[in-house]
């Protein structure tokens, strides 16, 4: 069902990349995935990303339903998978351009083993891990990314458990593009996406999102517009930071912009070139020619 | 497309044509490339590596790209996306790999994504006997994943039919949309014999069944009348949302329980109502016979000797071989329960088809399991005698009779006893 327009002359300006029949979507106000797609979809124009050629993976959770509203060829996958299925389309079809957007507990938690493998293999797709702190579908529960000391419904006195940097991850695992923004740097954001749409290789953008309805409510933080200001007054631009420094603490500073840019030959490139090289040595087992 | 038109001829590059001196694992890899496999992601887990090893090693001669994942979930999440890429696809698995690969097999029923699993069945729980055979995998493979589908299974028992049904696997796979496991174990996995490769024009295959038409009036879940839709692939342009939640015809999530009972029956019956065209069963001298040996896989090849004693001391035996073991032949089980008069079931575990087997006798006929824990087979003289007691029991034996092997009475002296 549409959504019935107020105005019916008033057009979406993404409407070409959203699938309109899906709204309204099902994140709470104050959520910042909506910011995060509208970022997308403006980078997909501006990198004039043919939208036949090109598809979006997701995972489960409130992120995992982006595949679901992006109007590319959509896969809503199992709970961890989405990047080892997004390897499965890539190397089989390696025209595509694929997209994984997922969230901080479906990418860096149960899916984390494909997320430094994918980074290690140099596999050629665009990651974007929303990082809200919490695992807000299931209804605030902690998460690898929530802050110490930070509130979650199976953290009743804190977390007690170091968060993972994912910038630092992505970096060491052998990512060629890493970048983090807020849901506040639009177009520092959609920059950041444009730019690592046409990088060849693994690339990471983390979007630091409010989550008004858990992670916000729980640490008694405020609505989506104080956690705005948060980020206006907390959040600092360094390019070509260390990703070591990048931990996040509870309502500390953070340090976004552009951290990893480099080159690295990607997966299907070596495979490649491997192949013509190299020569298999065994010997045929058919016994008709002769052993 | 019509059903006909569907069917080709194997392409001449993928069939590596000759006769063989290989494995079992080995054969299944090269019938996967002859169906036209493309892309392989699996994780080694004996006894299943040669298989894997296999495909790696020609895959590339024929244009197949393979890749070894992290993990099982990896190798099979992997295919999925290789599956809506395009390509034929596969993963290799034993034990362990197969549980974790249980919820994306659950994913590729609901989404109807054509695959086929080898898995080579290992001695369990757990790491269970890594090297040694069972068959204690086959519940799993129907009842593994959360909610109701229904899928394939294959026992094939020789290396020359790890090459033939994992080609026919495949072809099931794309006419059902439904993963196809081969459930064969290490024995058979590691068992070397003559392979005949045939030449590419010998070999049908199944393309897959592809939308062709405008983009506007594509439904991705919208049924032919045989109840499996079309298939369509990332960079078509249509569109596609692929989801692992219930949808409709055009892939959107429903929440509506009337649209969920229906989807789910779809997925139960193309499989149950197309039954007769997918069930394989080899039956021998089962006119005449009082007991009956349903065996398959390797404990199929074992029997042969038990069921040749017996027939020496005048038992008159049939066999029946479930080459298909999943969907079940429960017609052809309740039928010959009202001639027979027992069935006898010897598999690698303590007692898994053989209850579908009661349940489809249905007090008709005795059932009588000839157990075995795995890491090895049957002993042939235990089947024989299973054979001998089932033929001269009298009385109706209530459920399933566990026939005490010659292994079991040795080592546990007649079974566990619950102490007051």
């Amino acid at each position: 069902m549409a959504v019935q327009r107020i105005n019916s002359k008033e057009i979406h300006p993404m409407e070409n990349l959203l699938r309109m029949d899906r709204m309204p979507h099902i994140w709470c106000p104050t959520c910042g995935i909506g910011i995060a797609v509208t970022a997308f979809t403006a980078a997909l124009e501006k990198a004039k990303i043919d939208p036949n050629a090109a598809c979006i993976v997701s995972g489960i959770g409130c992120t995992g339903r982006v595949a679901g509203y992006v109007k590319l060829d959509s896969f809503h996958t199992t709970h961890g998978r989405p990047i080892a299925f997004a390897t499965g389309i890539k190397v089989a079809n390696p025209k595509m351009k694929v997209v994984v957007f997922s969230g901080d507990g479906d990418l860096m938690a149960i899916g984390g083993n494909h997320f430094i493998h994918a980074a290690r293999r140099n596999i050629d797709m665009l990651v974007v891990c929303v990082n809200n702190f919490i695992y807000a579908m299931t209804g605030g529960q902690v998460a690898p990314t929530t802050p110490l000391a930070a509130y979650a419904t199976t953290s009743p006195y804190g977390c007690v458990e170091p968060p993972f940097n994912i910038p630092y991850i992505a970096d060491s695992s052998g990512a060629v593009y890493v970048a983090r923004y807020t849901a506040l740097h639009v177009r520092r954001l959609t920059n950041a996406l444009t730019e690592a749409l046409n990088k060849k290789g693994f690339s990471v953008v983390e979007v630091i999102s409010p989550c008004g309805m858990y992670y916000s409510r729980i640490n008694r933080l405020g609505d989506g517009l104080d956690m705005m200001k948060f980020y206006h007054d907390n959040v600092e631009i360094r390019h070509g930071e260390d990703t070591k420094n990048l931990d996040i603490g509870f309502q500390t500073k953070i340090i976004c912009g552009k951290f990893v840019d480099r080159e690295r030959p990607s997966y299907m490139e070596r495979y490649n070139q491997w192949l013509s090289e190299v020569k298999s040595l065994k010997k045929d087992p058919d016994v008709s020619k002769g052993a | 497309m019509s059903q006909r038109e569907r069917k080709v001829n194997a392409n001449p590059k993928d069939v590596l044509t000759g006769v063989y001196y290989i494995d079992g694992d080995v054969a299944a890899g090269y019938g996967a490339l002859a169906a036209g496999c493309k892309f392989v992601a699996g994780y080694p887990i004996t006894p299943s590596t040669e298989a894997f090893e296999a495909v790696c090693h020609r895959g590339p001669q024929v244009g197949a790209v393979f890749i070894q994942m992290e993990d099982e979930l990896g190798s099979i999440s992997a295919i999925m996306g290789a599956a809506w890429a395009g390509t034929k696809t596969m993963t290799i698995t034993s034990g362990p790999g197969y549980s974790l690969m249980q919820e994306t097999i659950g994913y590729g029923a609901m989404l109807e994504i054509p695959f086929v699993l080898l898995n080579i069945q290992r001695g369990g729980p757990s790491t269970g006997v890594p090297t040694k055979t069972g068959q204690a995998d086959m519940m799993q493979s129907r009842w593994g994943a959360h909610g109701d589908y229904e899928l394939i299974a294959i026992a094939p028992d020789s290396p020359q039919e790890m090459f033939d049904y994992t080609l026919k696997a495949f072809n099931l796979a794309e006419k059902y949309r439904c993963p196809v496991m081969i459930m064969s174990d290490e024995c058979v996995g590691h068992m070397t014999e003559k392979v005949v490769i045939p030449e590419a024009d010998k070999i049908e295959i199944e393309a897959r069944r592809m939308y062709t038409g405008p983009a506007s009036d594509y439904l991705p879940f919208k049924p032919d009348p045989d109840l499996v839709p079309k298939m369509a692939k990332a960079g078509q342009g249509l569109n596609l949302y692929i989801t692992g939640l219930v949808h409709d015809e055009r892939g959107f999530p429903v929440k509506d329980a009337e649209y969920r009972s229906a989807y789910v029956r779809r997925l139960v019956d193309k499989i149950r109502l197309n039954k007769d065209k997918i069930i394989e069963l080899r039956e021998e001298g089962i006119e005449e016979a009082e007991v009956i040996v349903v065996s398959y896989g390797i404990s199929s090849r074992v029997a042969v000797k038990g069921v040749e004693i017996a027939r020496q001391k005048g038992i008159r035996v049939g066999t029946l071989r479930l080459v298909t073991v999943w969907p079940f032949p429960d017609e052809r089980i309740a039928e010959l329960a009202k001639r027979a008069k027992a069935f006898v079931v010897p598999e690698i575990n303590y007692g898994q088809v053989v209850f579908d087997v009661a349940r489809c006798a249905h007090g008709k006929a005795n059932v009588v399991l000839v157990p075995h824990g795995g890491a090895g087979v049957h002993n042939p003289a235990d089947v024989a005698d299973a054979i001998e007691f089932a033929a001269r029991q009298e009385t109706p034996i209530q459920g399933v009779y566990e026939f005490k092997t010659r292994l079991e009475k040795s080592v546990f002296e007649g079974g566990f006893k619950l102490k007051e």
